[in-house]
Parts: C-alpha cells; sequence; structure tokens
C-alpha cells in the first residue's frame, strides 16, 4: 500500500471525521421512527471508536449513514458527517461512491450475505483495485494475493480462486477484511464484525484486526453489543440507546467509572467469568423501548432505578463528568451505585408462592 | 438462589447415557442414490445428568452439542447408543410409547421468533400442549392453568390473546419457558435460550430459570456456547469439540484446572469485559478452523489445532479418563496439560513457532 492518504490531509486537530447532532429517521406505516437521534462523535486517525449498544439502539444506522447507504425511506433531516473536512451529507452518489471502499471501508457482520456467491474472491478483490486504483487486472491480482496473504489465509495464490462457499466462516470473515483494506482506507467501519463467528475464531480475526489496523494506521469504527470486544479493542466508547447517545468516554474510564446508569446496568448484569456461580444476575427491569413510540424525556427512564420527575419530561444535554467523559443524564451515578441494578425475585415479575401441583 | 448440594451418590442419575451417536447420511446421485458418507455430529457420548443438576454443555458451532440435547429427548432418533430415563430405554421406544415422557422431557428452543408459531395466541400456544396430553380438560381450569403458567414466568395475563409478533424477544422466550413449563416436566433442554436476546434482557431471563429450577426441581442440560454463561448457571460443564466430549466435570474444575488444551484455549478466547485484566489477559489463539465433521481428522480430533500434539494423539483416540473424582477429560497429556495451565500451552505455542 503505498498511496496513502498523508496525515496532512486531514483537520489540524487530527479529526478524520466528525459527526455532528446526527438525526436519521425512517418514515413507516406506523408514524417516523427516530432510529439516531442528536449523535455526535469525532473520530481521530489512529483511533478506534468502539459504538455499543444493544439491538435497535442505531449503531448499525449511524454507519449506513455516515457511508450514505441508507434505504429510501430514510432522512436525514438534521446534522452534519464531515470527513477531511468534507460534507458527506452533502456529496453525490458519484462523489460518495470514489469515497466508500477507497477512503471509508466497512466490514458488514455476517462474511456470507456480504460476499457474492457467484463471484470468485479474486473477483470480488481485484475489482475494487481496478475500481478505486485504476489498477491493471494481473496487478491488481497479485496486490490481492498480498493482502489475502496479511490477513493469514493459507496458500492465497490458490485460495483466492475459491468461491466464498469454499471458505470456513473464519476465512470468509478474513477475505472480507482483505477486501476492506485493499485500498488503504483511513476509516475502516466494522460492523459486528465476529457476532457471527465462534470464540476461538473470533479471538483470532480480533487479534487480525488490531495488528492490521495498528500497522497501517488506520482509524476504526467498531460497532459490537459484546462489551468485552469493545473493551478489548477500543480506545473510545460511545454507548447508545434508543438512538441516543448515553455516555460516551476512554476506554477505561467507561469501564472502570460508568457514570450514566445504563451503562452501569449493562456492565453489572453481564456474567462474567470471575462471578459467583448461580448466584441471582442484576438485571435492568423491563424491555428496550418501541422505536415508534419512545417514551418523552430520557428514553431509559422507566427502567432507570435512579428515575427522577424531572427525566421523564427532559433528556438533558451531554455533560462532562471528567475530562473527555460525557453523559447525557441528571442523576449522579458511580460505580458503586450498581446495587440498584439487583431485584428480588419477588420483585421482578409477578411470581407467586406455592408449588407446581 | 441458594447452594445446592450435588446429589448424593446413591441417586442414581435421572438420565444415562452411552455411546450416543448421531450421524447424518450424506447422500449422493439422484436416480442412482447411494450414501457417500456420514456428517458425525454426535460420535460417541457417555453422560449422566443427575437428578435437580444443571449440566452445562459448550463447544463451538458444528461440535454437536444442540444435537446431543436434542437427541437425548429423542427429537433426533441416535443412530447408535443409549438413552436410560426412568428404567426406559428411551432410544427403543416408538413415537406412542414416547408421549407420555415427553411430558417430563421437554425443550426451550434458541430462537424465540422460529419456535413460536405466529398463528396462535399467546394462550393457545401455552396451553396446547396440556390440551393435547389431556393433563386438564375443563375451559376454565386450562385457563387458569395458562394464566398461572404466565405469572410464573413473568408476563403478564393480560397479553394471553396476543401474538407472538408483538412481544419482544426477552418476552417470547418467556413464552417458550411457559410453555415448556406446561407439563411440569423434570427435564429441560435449554438450548441457547439467551443467545438471541439482547444483553440487557439476558440477565433476566437467566434468573428466571435460576428460580423456576429452585422452585419446580428441574433438572437442566444447559446448551450455549457463550462460556460465562453456561459457567454462571451451570453446576457441572460439559466442553464438546467435534462430535465428541473433551472433558466434562463439576464447574469448579473445568474453569479452574481445566485438563484439555482445548477448554484452556477457549476459556482464554472470551472477551474481557475489564479493559484493565484484559490488558493482562493471556489468550491462546488457536490457529486453524475446526475440522469437518464429515471427515474427523485421525487419532484426537484435536490434534491439528494442538500445541501438545504427539504421533500417539494423531493414530490413537484418546478416551474420557478419570483425572481426578468427577473430573473425566479426554487427552494423552492431560495431566501435564492441567499441571502447565494457560502458561504451560502458551509455552508450547511458542516453543513451536
Amino acid at each position: 500500500m503505498t498511496d496513502s492518504p498523508t496525515p496532512a490531509s486531514a483537520t489540524d486537530d487530527g479529526v478524520l471525521l466528525r459527526v455532528v447532532d446526527l438525526v436519521t429517521e425512517f418514515h413507516t406505516d406506523d408514524g417516523v421512527v427516530r432510529a439516531v437521534d442528536q449523535i455526535s462523535f469525532d473520530v481521530s486517525s489512529g483511533e478506534t471508536l468502539g459504538l455499543v449498544g444493544e439491538s435497535g439502539s442505531g449503531k448499525s444506522v449511524t454507519n449506513l449513514t455516515i457511508m450514505g447507504l441508507l434505504p429510501g425511506t430514510a432522512k436525514v433531516p438534521q446534522g452534519s458527517v464531515i470527513y477531511k473536512g468534507r460534507e458527506l451529507l452533502a456529496c453525490s452518489e458519484k462523489e460518495l461512491r470514489a469515497i466508500r471502499g477507497r477512503e471509508i471501508a466497512m466490514i458488514f457482520q455476517d462474511p456470507m450475505t456480504s460476499l457474492n456467491p457467484f463471484l470468485r474472491v479474486c473477483r470480488q478483490l481485484t475489482e475494487v483495485l481496478e475500481v478505486h486504483l485504476g489498477m491493471s487486472v494481473a496487478d491488481a491480482r497479485a496486490a490481492s494475493i498480498t493482502m489475502l496473504e496479511k490477513v493469514g489465509i493459507p496458500d492465497p495464490a490458490h485460495r483466492i480462486d475459491s468461491y466464498p462457499h469454499e471458505l470456513s466462516g473464519g476465512m470468509r470473515q478474513r477475505v472480507m477484511i482483505a477486501m476492506a483494506l485493499l485500498c488503504d482506507p483511513s476509516i475502516l467501519i466494522a460492523d459486528e464484525p465476529t457476532t457471527a463467528l465462534d470464540v476461538t475464531i473470533q479471538a483470532q480475526i480480533l487479534d487480525l484486526m488490531r495488528e492490521l489496523v495498528g500497522a497501517m494506521d488506520t482509524a476504526m469504527i467498531l460497532v459490537s453489543h459484546d462489551l468485552g470486544v469493545v473493551a478489548g479493542m477500543a480506545d473510545r466508547v460511545v454507548v447508545m440507546y434508543a438512538g441516543k447517545m448515553m455516555e460516551e468516554g476512554p476506554t477505561e474510564r467507561i469501564f472502570e467509572r460508568p457514570s450514566h446508569p445504563y451503562t452501569l446496568g449493562l456492565l453489572r448484569s453481564i456474567p462474567r467469568l470471575d462471578d459467583t456461580p448461580q448466584e441471582r444476575l442484576h438485571s435492568i427491569e423491563g424491555l428496550p423501548p418501541d422505536p415508534a413510540n419512545l417514551p418523552p424525556g430520557c428514553p431509559f427512564a422507566p427502567r432507570c432505578p435512579f428515575r427522577m420527575d424531572v427525566c421523564l419530561e427532559e433528556f438533558p444535554v451531554p455533560r462532562e463528568v471528567e475530562p473527555g467523559h460525557r453523559i447525557r443524564c441528571h442523576a449522579d451515578v458511580g460505580p458503586d451505585d450498581a446495587e440498584a441494578f439487583w431485584t428480588p425475585a419477588e420483585e421482578s415479575h409477578g411470581m407467586g408462592t406455592g408449588g407446581m401441583s | 438462589m441458594t447452594e445446592k448440594s450435588p446429589s448424593p451418590a446413591s441417586q442414581s442419575p435421572l438420565l444415562t447415557v452411552r455411546g450416543l451417536k448421531v450421524h447424518f447420511p450424506v447422500w449422493k446421485g439422484m436416480i442412482f442414490r447411494r450414501k457417500v458418507g456420514a456428517v458425525k455430529a454426535v460420535d460417541g457420548i457417555d453422560l449422566d445428568i443427575n437428578s435437580g443438576e444443571t449440566l452445562g454443555i459448550v463447544g463451538e458451532s458444528g461440535c454437536g452439542k444442540s444435537t446431543t440435547g436434542r437427541a437425548l429427548i429423542q427429537l433426533i432418533r441416535p443412530t447408535e447408543g443409549t438413552v436410560r430415563y426412568k428404567d426406559q430405554e428411551l432410544t427403543k421406544l416408538t413415537e406412542r410409547q414416547l408421549r407420555p415422557l415427553r411430558r417430563d422431557l421437554q425443550m426451550v428452543f434458541q430462537d424465540p421468533y422460529a419456535s413460536l408459531n405466529p398463528r396462535m395466541t399467546v394462550g393457545s400456544i401455552i396451553s396446547e400442549p396440556i390440551k393435547v396430553h389431556g393433563i386438564l380438560t375443563g375451559r376454565q381450569e386450562v385457563q387458569d392453568r395458562v394464566e398461572w403458567l404466565m405469572e410464573v414466568v413473568g408476563l403478564s395475563t393480560r397479553y394471553i390473546r396476543r401474538y407472538p409478533h408483538e412481544f419482544s424477544g426477552g418476552q417470547r422466550q418467556r413464552i417458550g419457558i411457559a410453555r415448556a413449563l406446561a407439563l411440569e416436566p423434570r427435564f429441560i433442554v435449554a438450548d441457547e435460550p439467551v443467545s438471541s436476546l439482547d444483553v440487557s434482557v439476558q440477565a433476566q431471563v437467566l434468573n428466571l430459570l435460576m428460580e423456576l429450577q429452585e422452585r419446580f426441581k428441574l433438572t437442566y442440560l444447559f446448551v450455549a456456547h457463550n462460556l460465562a454463561v453456561v459457567r454462571h448457571i451451570s453446576d457441572r460443564v460439559a466442553v464438546m469439540y467435534l462430535g465428541r466430549i473433551v472433558e466434562i466435570a463439576p464447574r469448579d474444575l473445568v474453569f479452574g484446572q481445566p485438563g484439555h488444551p482445548y477448554t484452556i484455549a477457549l476459556l482464554s478466547a472470551v472477551p474481557e469485559p475489564n479493559p484493565k485484566k484484559g490488558a493482562n489477559q493471556r489468550r491462546v489463539v488457536l490457529q486453524g478452523d475446526v475440522p469437518s465433521p464429515l471427515n474427523p481428522p485421525s487419532g484426537c480430533a484435536f490434534h491439528p489445532r494442538c500445541p501438545f500434539a504427539t504421533d500417539e494423539c494423531r493414530s490413537l483416540v484418546p478416551h474420557l479418563r478419570e483425572l481426578e473424582k468427577g473430573h473425566m477429560v479426554s487427552c494423552h497429556h492431560a495431566e501435564e496439560v492441567q499441571h502447565g495451565g494457560i502458561s504451560g500451552v502458551l509455552e508450547r505455542v511458542s516453543d513451536r513457532c
């Protein structure tokens, strides 16, 4: 990879991508669904940003908005996405096409459905190089083989002529990574890159990504619902819930000193390899809200043990709890408050007494 | 949840499994169809499941853990082997003979979206087994029972006439659990019951499963790929690799002093949600992929990925043997592996590089 973009082309403070107050709406039969609501974050060069949240929290839609890959039913009524000083939301499809894959590349969750089953790996890889860099077929093939070798595919000169179905899940995800990194992009967006994989294969792929992203100095947006994956990969974390940013900060601070009740509850309720087995788990009661029918005020308020009256009316603007660590919450909570997520069995749901007879 | 004492040795197991094999034939040819091989999904498993315990089964996809669960309760008929329950040999029974036993042996499925009939209301989903087995006949009795079951699993009885699509994943899983409980079972196979749920809802469902076990004296076979979840809920844990059990022991031994290199690798691959610990986490990154169960490697199926592999491993299939009381491992080098722990494995890995 020779012609990597020079760092000078980034803005002065090293910020490559700046997302400001982004709102993405879907117009559905049930009304307008705000999948992403006022999300802001920066990605600096070489940095890995983790986006954490449950399904429906708007992580993936945020990325699709950045890439300009939203379906026709979606609208972006406000916000901006600035990449190296350019407003991506104002770019034409043609301009975006030059950026996608070349400057900002994406790895999807499911390597089986995101590779074309009818084309050999070779064709799918070389296409990227031919389109974006104008390489000749022979050069593109050689470069692709080099890339496959980098992502740890054994015997790449032969494997490059395989069809996707001939490769295992882990190998397919390696091909996806190779494809994303072929043009040496400045930003790699990885949307749940290991969710479809087994733990031992996940460990391989995460190691590989960490190594490659470090070596090529690529910035990364890593989307995951797995707090463990994010903890091990990200420099900074944005915690999302119901389309909104709940907490943002440096990874160690988020995990060490979670300051938003949702983050606190999430971290407290996952089983860990060093907890006390068979003890009742702490849990966040209730269910995530219906995105078409969000409660007024803070979306987490109905499930929040620290709820105050004001939470039901008003969702606060972000505030700093320590430098670089922001939350959107009225309450002041810290790691010691996690016990609030303890609910005795009788209270958690309407369990009666008496045996089954 | 109070601590459960292990069942006394005098008590005979609830389920006894010997030499269980499930092979799926692979056919070739359209007109002259012939068998060209078999996917050995489960290839010789011995298990005792004690009354009141939770036996966790972990392993990667394709290792045969779900097939094992289904074969135990005869949802898939085993190719070979025996499954004894209450002095009856389940594999020998016809479907009709099995039906009364199905009351005792129930299942909670992985995907709460696919395992509930979208055209039935919650009430009819939960009451169907009650009616099929003729447990209650009066309309009001059935209704009362369904409402009671819904309360037990934490669903409001207001929802009795709703359809599955109106519920979230966690609520659907509660419906599936209520359906499994409807027949007052003794043994429940829970196949990845929380893996399709959101993180914030997983803990609720795990708590529910633990409460129900306590309350109704249930025995669980808990199949999952998430090791932290399995550790949390299980009394004993079996680790499977390519259709065989490679290690089975009480939970603390499997997680504390594993004797199989695969168990060590699996444990070390779990991403640590504490960045401080994560930074010091020592991980064994296994090379290569899980081999195909169509054509498993010779000898020990794990040998191509194992840092301890010797010629013995390449030629001789290891059998489960007792490393210490209740701790069974199928590895020729189990003592050395257990003694060295993760440091030993890592040393081996670096020696080989």
